[in-house]
């Protein structure tokens, strides 16, 4: 086997004539754009005689002059057709190289195909003798699809494509939700596959080093609900009204959605990259040899990292959001402080506060699993990876706003 | 050889924290010769090749190109230079969401205004020149295996047709009926494309098959010689390297084809 190979190898790469290569004279212009003042004309020079078409080539043939060559080469097409002989003339040649010498080998193969009987002159130069070894050498191909269908037929496969690939991921979708509650029930049965550290750091990522923008946000976003609704209500008399608007909105909704947003953002694209990039230097599979459930160790401290820090950073936005409310209006409409207060608690039930609360780990839930099976779907290129972080963060937006929707209906339903 | 050198390296000092890796290291890499850098792991191998190749800006000490201060060259300048280096690296570095013919072409592209076809033919030729079958051009680098990703990575350095080839580890990971392959192609390439390579390389195999010269990195310095005297060299870490258990098969076999 090993002589058999060697032999084969042998003929191709030890056969060694010089090739007039770019090692001696690299005066061409390293520019981007090539010389512009060589013309299709000065390379190639077709002539008709009684035995058919010469073809003299002139000048540089090198891969700075690639474009020109192939539109003088181009020209040969119109010529060409009816003539039964073309000769090939070297003599005007300064300068040839692979890639000169491969591009006129593939025209005048071409040529040969249309039944042209090809003459090379001597002296041949020795790049074509390179290039036979090459197209002698070339492994052969392996089958092709074969021809394309037509455009209706390709359509349909595309639609029909498409939609397996959906049900398919859907189907993935529910496996991989049915390994986290199996991984789940198994780990919660003891403290050392409950990754006690990972969770604590997962803690500490996506939550206590949120705490900053998320405060940022909800202040923000509550002093323009305010300043907007004080400005409408004012018109009435109504100006305390301000203060139920802002409690209410705040504590039931915005607190929670706003921090679920900045989370997807966050922690949804972290998850989705880690352990993409995971995927894609194997480690996932490494995990997978020495026996550990990547579940175990990548998803479910993720998960319960960020079920644990979801409903904290809410308290904090409910918090920040309902401060600049109360700035605002004691600024904006001279409610004080003290009124503020008061009036939150004639108008707030007891459940307002909960009913934003409770959201919080059911879209902690979402935002780490579409974030974690991204990552997890990652395979093969650097690409995927960025498509399927967009992917996760996008989905798990939507997601979270999906179920917003659903808990508001219920909500109301039941009249929490 | 009494011509110039296509690079020196002079007194060059590469320092990370406390840490020193070359403390003035000379080397010429002459026009024309296959010169292999060995080393033992975190001896600056690689350090070495991105400092030469002006990927990284080294602590003190220069690197002349033809006899010009590479970091001293203008942008255009150092196009022009960086025009004539084909680089493969260890893995491949292929890009990962391009086809191998996209990859070949990269280059192509950056360098020469070309029409679609003429590209598309040129990588052709790169890519059968390296002995990849032409199947192979429209595949992208995941689904290829470690052996044809050493080739297209190959094809893309070649591209362009570069004056000085930069091999890290050209072999390793292969089987050594694709490694002999491979040093075979980097003969023939050298003999007929007139190339100056640089290899990284822990092959012993490949050494004796290719280099003419081989740099040995060792305390923080360099010993370069022709193959015949590094082999004699009397320097601990040298011996070892080139009289080690596995060294001696491979010089057998070197001795054998000679």
């Amino acid at each position: 086997m090993r002589e058999r190979t060697g032999k084969v190898q042998g003929s191709r790469w030890t056969q060694g004539n010089a090739i007039r290569g770019t090692g001696k004279s690299f005066t061409v212009c390293y520019d981007r754009r090539m010389p512009a003042d060589t013309a299709s004309t000065a390379l190639l020079a077709m002539e008709s005689g009684t035995e058919g078409m010469t073809l003299a080539l002139k000048g540089d043939w090198r891969l700075d002059n690639a474009g020109v060559i192939a539109s003088a080469l181009a020209e040969t097409d119109r010529i060409a057709s009816g003539t039964a002989r073309v000769a090939v003339d070297f003599s005007g040649l300064s300068a040839i190289d692979l890639p000169g010498a491969w591009l006129l080998r593939q025209r005048l193969d071409a040529l040969q195909g249309q039944g042209v009987a090809v003459a090379m002159a001597d002296p041949v130069p020795e790049p074509f003798a390179f290039i036979d070894e090459i197209i002698r050498d070339t492994p052969p191909e392996v089958a092709s699809e074969g021809a394309p269908l037509p455009l209706v037929a390709r359509t349909v496969a595309l639609i029909g494509r498409e939609s397996v690939e959906q049900l398919h991921d859907a189907r993935d979708a529910l496996g991989y939700f049915g390994r986290i509650v199996h991984t789940g029930g198994q780990s919660l049965g003891s403290l050392k596959r409950l990754r006690l550290p990972a969770i604590v750091r997962q803690v500490y990522e996506t939550g206590i080093q949120a705490v900053p923008i998320v405060s940022l946000i909800a202040f923000l976003i509550s002093v323009i609900v305010a300043y907007l609704g004080a400005d409408q209500l004012r018109q009435f008399g109504a100006d305390i009204y301000t203060v139920d608007l802002v409690a209410v909105a705040v504590l039931r909704e915005l607190g929670v959605l706003l921090t679920a947003i900045i989370v997807a953002g966050r922690s949804g694209s972290a998850f989705a990259a880690e352990i993409g990039v995971m995927k894609l230097n194997d480690e996932v599979d490494a995990l997978k040899s020495i026996g550990v459930n990547p579940f175990e160790v990548l998803v479910l401290p993720r998960l319960i990292g960020l079920v644990i820090a979801m409903p904290l950073l809410t308290i904090v936005a409910d918090m920040m959001g309902l401060a600049g409310g109360a700035i605002l209006t004691s600024l904006l409409l001279d409610i004080p402080f003290s009124q503020f207060l008061q009036r939150m608690q004639e108008i707030l039930a007891p459940t307002t506060f909960w009913a934003g609360l409770v959201k919080a780990p059911v879209f902690a839930m979402l935002i780490a699993m579409v974030g974690t099976y991204r990552g997890m779907q990652v395979r093969d290129s650097s690409r995927e990876l960025g498509r399927l972080t967009t992917v996760a963060v996008v989905q798990s937006i939507f997601l979270v706003i999906l179920a917003d929707a659903i808990f508001a209906v219920v909500f109301v339903e039941i009249d929490f | 050889m009494a011509a110039e050198p296509l690079i020196s390296v002079r007194n060059l000092v590469n320092r990370f924290g406390r840490q020193v890796v070359h403390d003035g290291l000379d080397l010429d890499v002459m026009p024309g010769e296959v010169l292999g850098i060995v080393g033992g792991s975190g001896s600056g191998k690689s350090v070495l090749v991105h400092t030469m190749l002006g990927l990284r800006r080294p602590t003190s000490g220069e690197v002349l190109f033809e006899g010009k201060e590479i970091s001293q060259m203008g942008e255009n300048e150092l196009r022009a230079v960086k025009r004539r280096y084909g680089v493969t690296f260890q893995h491949g570095a292929l890009f990962s969401s391009l086809t191998v013919a996209a990859n070949v072409q990269m280059p192509l592209r950056e360098y020469l205004d070309l029409p679609n076809e003429v590209l598309d033919q040129i990588a052709m030729l790169r890519i059968r020149m390296v002995g990849l079958s032409p199947d192979a051009a429209g595949k992208l680098p995941s689904q290829l295996s470690g052996g044809m990703i050493k080739r297209a990575a190959l094809a893309r350095a070649l591209a362009l047709d570069p004056t000085l080839l930069f091999l890290d580890e050209p072999t390793a990971g292969l089987d050594p009926i694709s490694a002999a392959a491979f040093d075979e192609l980097v003969n023939y390439l050298r003999k007929s494309l007139k190339l100056t390579v640089v290899m990284v390389t822990h092959d012993l195999d490949t050494i004796f098959a290719t280099c003419d010269r081989v740099a040995v990195l060792v305390d923080r310095k360099i010993v370069v010689d022709t193959l015949p005297g590094i082999v004699q060299n009397p320097h601990p870490w040298i011996r070892e390297y080139f009289h080690g258990p596995r060294a001696r098969a491979a010089r057998v076999t070197a001795r054998q084809e000679d």
